[in-house]
């Protein structure tokens, strides 16, 4: 005879939409407080946020941001820190403009070069954090100040460029509309659609194993709305977008760069391992996990990302000069802790951090839009930052 | 002579297990009283509620102390009249001085700016007191631990310290430290300071005791009298573990077949200090459907063996051969190991076993992921069936596989772990202290499933520090102590008394 209880026993729980929310507000916190913010500023500024050039403008202002901070989750996931990406940004962007504008490599060479050039940094860092066991924070700290000296050196003090047209592209370019709109740009349309339609159908299949499996779900009405939810904003803004000029360059590379990070670290075990060395290291060792590769391996994978970054802020500014980068680490940093990760290391999602990185974005936009100086910009961003933590610490204890 | 301390019916209850059921003792002024009993018999949960940590109300039963009932709220209330206990790990600063650790919480101010040259002075006559040649200025890093252990001792009596307690104190000291603490003990004696001495080694306890308290199970099973009648080493062992070992243990049919792990000439140094040797050079064999057992104090070696031997995980300049069906197999490495079929379940399972924060499926495929994914990718669905799989076989008690292992009750976190290790498919699995810290109905499944293992064909290396546990559960077992194997045992001919009696044999060389 079974003696086991229905408890032991795996029977699906019947949740209402309530207690589901109740149970996943961390979840869904995030997502609606980044709404309400937009709602705030959109208010405010009297439609101008989300008008199609703005939009454009939030996009390319923020991606190497919400870039870096793919990679910065990770490493503040495995439990560490990266001061230095401000540092890697600027160097990397200038080693570009020498390489191009000096001594005259094509734009494919400087940005293959560039990109392995920021994972030979993340890998030099990396081996001091990983197999030396320095702590993070200072062996960034000293490579936030190596790298800071070294653009400098490099640019000579001096601001250096225009750069190849091909080359700008990567930042100032859209996606050309090979549907052929006039005024309206109907493969932004259709690339957002189509996006809209896989994300629908991979969350239904999703939830019909789900379901089959016995697994908790959310209730079928609120799995509905959070889908059609999400479809109308993406479609929204791909409307929006698509009477300006189209979806940014910059715009496919993060979304694509969004979608692999999210499934790494879903999905893979390697993500599964960087979760688990940062919420017990000691038990992942002694699980067979190599510890230490793996945490050279995070700090590689933010070189490359703050090189992107580096390239990819060069080529919006069309020049790069010795004080590129400044201060991303900051907004990099704050935008993951924003979107929910601990400190400790060990939680955290790249949706959070993403939504983070807007957060960062809408409100620099937002107050600058209104004319809110740079002074009282960084007071608020700072108060939301211990604002969204706090909240985030209070409900954990609970 | 009068009574220092009473304490009467003292009943304390951890949820799920009551560690302490009606224990009486008294010590009485200016004697030195030994108390005794097997690891988990509740003497380190007796002290604390004497010293407070356990506050008044969280315990049933009286203390009477200095001829007054007492209800202390914390260790502050016990210090104030003169109760301090030094505690087995000791609590001292490493990089802060002799003096400054002597005066720590203490410090001798005025006006909260230290006076240096007092302290100095004061500290200068506490260390002649104890007989610790050293500069009050020297950090306490630089000196060994029996040093440390005196400026314990140094730091009690600047509280004015009328009842000591020491825990273990003697369990890191050579012969010689050891020594000069026991003669210290005397001579507080003299003084009329009362000590509650908690130890292992019977031969000390002998040499300075004037009264023995033996501990059992929580309960008080009786107090010898020095004083009057000469008492053994064997009188005492008898109170220590005289329990019956019914149906505390399933029943199992062993079905033992060849050698399937052998250890050859394992020794490992200490991690820090690499001329003190932790493990000597250990043989042991493992048959296939055997449970084997490692007996021993606690600091005798045993995790540190195993530890050293699952991928070098602890000490350095490891050295020995491991066997596996005979052939000689790689274990440098944690990942090594485990592929090459072996597993370890710490005695430390929220340090060293679970991801605490994560659930119990992810919990229980995190030594072997790659079965659960095709090419990096993991399979969620069958991740969850594997969980489910697990948690219905094991009976983990819990909500469902996605709740977090930090909720799970102790028995439930072991088995979780134990989930984590089988699904890595290990012909060989050494678990130490399977059992800590489980409540009694959750041990007999802890058992079971071991059991069930050794029936499976697998090989069992069992570390633990209850006797009872290893009688009842082994087929063969070892005698751990000072890193060496000094006995085996056939189940058939093992006792309490044998092992201990081996033990203190082994510990007098």
């Amino acid at each position: 005879m079974d003696t086991r209880t229905a408890e032991e026993l795996h029977v699906p729980q019947q949740t209402s939409w309530l207690e589901f929310v109740k149970a996943h507000f961390r979840d869904y916190g995030m997502l609606l407080s980044l709404l309400a913010i937009m709602m705030f500023f959109q208010v405010m500024t009297n439609g101008t946020l989300l008008r199609p050039l703005n939009l454009t403008n939030l996009v390319l202002q923020n991606s190497y941001i919400v870039i870096m901070a793919l990679g910065m989750l990770l490493v503040i996931v495995a439990g560490h820190i990266d001061l230095s990406v401000g540092s890697i940004v600027g160097f990397v962007g200038g080693l570009a403009a020498m390489m191009m504008v000096r001594w005259g490599f094509d734009p494919v060479t400087t940005t293959i070069a560039c990109l392995v050039v920021g994972g030979l940094i993340g890998a030099a860092q990396g081996y001091w954090v990983a197999y030396f066991k320095v702590p993070s924070f200072i062996v960034t700290l000293a490579g936030m100040l190596v790298f800071k000296g070294l653009t400098l050196a490099l640019l000579g003090g001096m601001s250096v460029g225009p750069f190849p047209v091909v080359f700008q592209r990567l930042s100032s370019g859209f996606i050309p509309d090979v549907l052929g709109g006039e005024g309206f740009n109907y493969t932004a349309l259709f690339l957002g659609t189509a996006s809209v339609a896989a994300l629908i159908y991979f969350s239904v299949r999703s939830r019909a194993s789900q379901i089959k499996h016995n697994v908790e779900t959310a209730p079928l009405g609120l799995f509905a709305l959070k889908n059609a939810l999400l479809a109308v904003l993406v479609i929204a803004f791909c409307y929006q977008m698509a009477t300006y000029r189209g979806l940014p360059n910059v715009l496919v590379i993060m979304a694509i760069l969004i979608a692999l990070y999210a499934f790494v670290t879903n999905r893979t075990t390697i993500g599964r391992r960087i979760y688990a060395l940062g919420g017990n290291e000691k038990a992942a060792k002694l699980s067979g996990i190599k510890t230490e590769r793996l945490t050279f391996l995070t700090f590689v994978n933010m070189g490359v990302l703050a090189g992107l970054a580096g390239l990819i802020f060069a080529a919006r500014l069309n020049t790069a000069t010795p004080k590129a980068g400044l201060g991303f680490e900051l907004d990099v940093i704050a935008a993951v802790f924003i979107g929910g990760a601990s400190a400790t290391g060990g939680v955290g999602k790249v949706t959070g951090a993403v939504i983070g990185a807007f957060v960062m974005g809408v409100m620099n936009n937002g107050m600058s839009i209104l004319g809110i100086g740079i002074d009282y910009q960084q007071v608020i961003k700072g108060l939301v930052l211990l604002a969204a933590v706090s909240l985030d610490v209070y409900n954990r204890k609970k | 002579m009068n009574a220092i301390l009473e304490m009467r019916g003292i009943t304390k209850t951890f949820p799920g297990v009551k560690a302490l059921d009606n224990v009486n003792i008294t010590v009485k002024a200016g004697e030195i009283h030994a108390l005794v009993g097997e690891n988990g018999a509740g003497k380190s949960t007796l002290m604390k509620v004497l010293s407070g940590v356990y506050p008044y109300g969280s315990y049933s039963g009286q203390i009477i102390y200095e001829g007054q009932e007492r209800r202390f709220k914390g260790i502050a209330d016990s210090e104030e009249l003169g109760i301090i206990i030094i505690h087995q790990e000791l609590a001292l600063v490493p990089l802060l001085s002799i003096a400054e650790n002597i005066f720590l919480g203490n410090e001798q101010a005025k006006y909260g700016i230290i006076d240096w040259s007092a302290v100095f002075a004061r500290t200068k006559e506490l260390l002649k007191m104890v007989g610790l040649d050293e500069s009050p200025d020297t950090l306490v890093t630089n000196i060994g631990v029996g040093k440390q252990q005196l400026v314990e001792i140094a730091k009690a009596l600047s509280k004015k310290v009328r009842l000591l307690i020491l825990d273990e104190p003697t369990a890191s000291l050579n012969e010689k430290d050891s020594d000069a603490l026991l003669n210290l003990l005397l001579r507080f004696k003299a003084q009329g300071i009362s000590s509650i001495l908690i130890s292992h080694k019977l031969n000390e306890i002998s040499k300075v005791a004037d009264a023995i308290t033996v501990l059992r199970d929580g309960s008080t099973v009786e107090t010898l009298d020095c004083r009057t009648e000469e008492v053994s080493e064997d009188r005492i062992i008898r109170g220590m573990v005289g329990r019956t070992m019914a149906d505390r243990y399933p029943k199992r049919e062993s079905r033992i077949g060849e050698t399937i792990f052998q250890v050859e000439n394992w020794s490992a140094y200490h991690p820090l200090h690499a001329n003190v040797q932790v493990v000597r050079n250990v043989n042991l064999h493992i048959r296939r459907g055997e449970i084997v057992g490692i007996a021993g104090l606690m600091g005798a070696g045993r995790t540190e063996f195993a530890m050293s031997l699952f991928g070098r995980s602890y000490g350095q300049n490891i050295s020995g051969r491991v066997r596996l069906h005979g052939r000689e197999i790689d274990v440098s490495t944690v990942g090594k190991a485990v592929g090459n079929g072996i597993a370890y379940a710490t005695e430390d399972r929220k340090t060293y076993g679970l991801v605490l924060e994560e659930d119990i499926r992810k919990n229980i495929t995190l030594a072997n992921l790659q079965g659960v994914a095709k090419n990096l990718v993991i399979d969620d669905i069958r991740e969850l069936a594997v969980a489910n799989d697990y948690r219905a076989k094991m009976r983990i008690r819990s909500f469902n596989v996605f709740q977090e292992a930090v909720n799970l009750s102790g028995g439930n976190q072991q088995k979780v772990v134990l989930s984590k290790w089988l699904f890595s498919n290990p012909e060989i699995l050494i678990l130490d202290e399977p059992t800590r810290g489980i409540d009694v109905g959750a041990k007999y499944e802890i058992y079971t499933i071991i059991n069930g293992l050794a029936d499976a064909g697998k090989g069992v290396l069992m570390i633990s520090s209850e006797m009872p546990e290893l009688l009842g559960m082994c087929d063969r077992i070892y005698v751990m102590n000072e890193g060496a194997l000094v006995a085996e045992f056939h189940a058939a001919e093992a006792s309490q008394e044998k092992i201990m009696h081996a033990i203190v044999k082994s510990g007098r060389r």
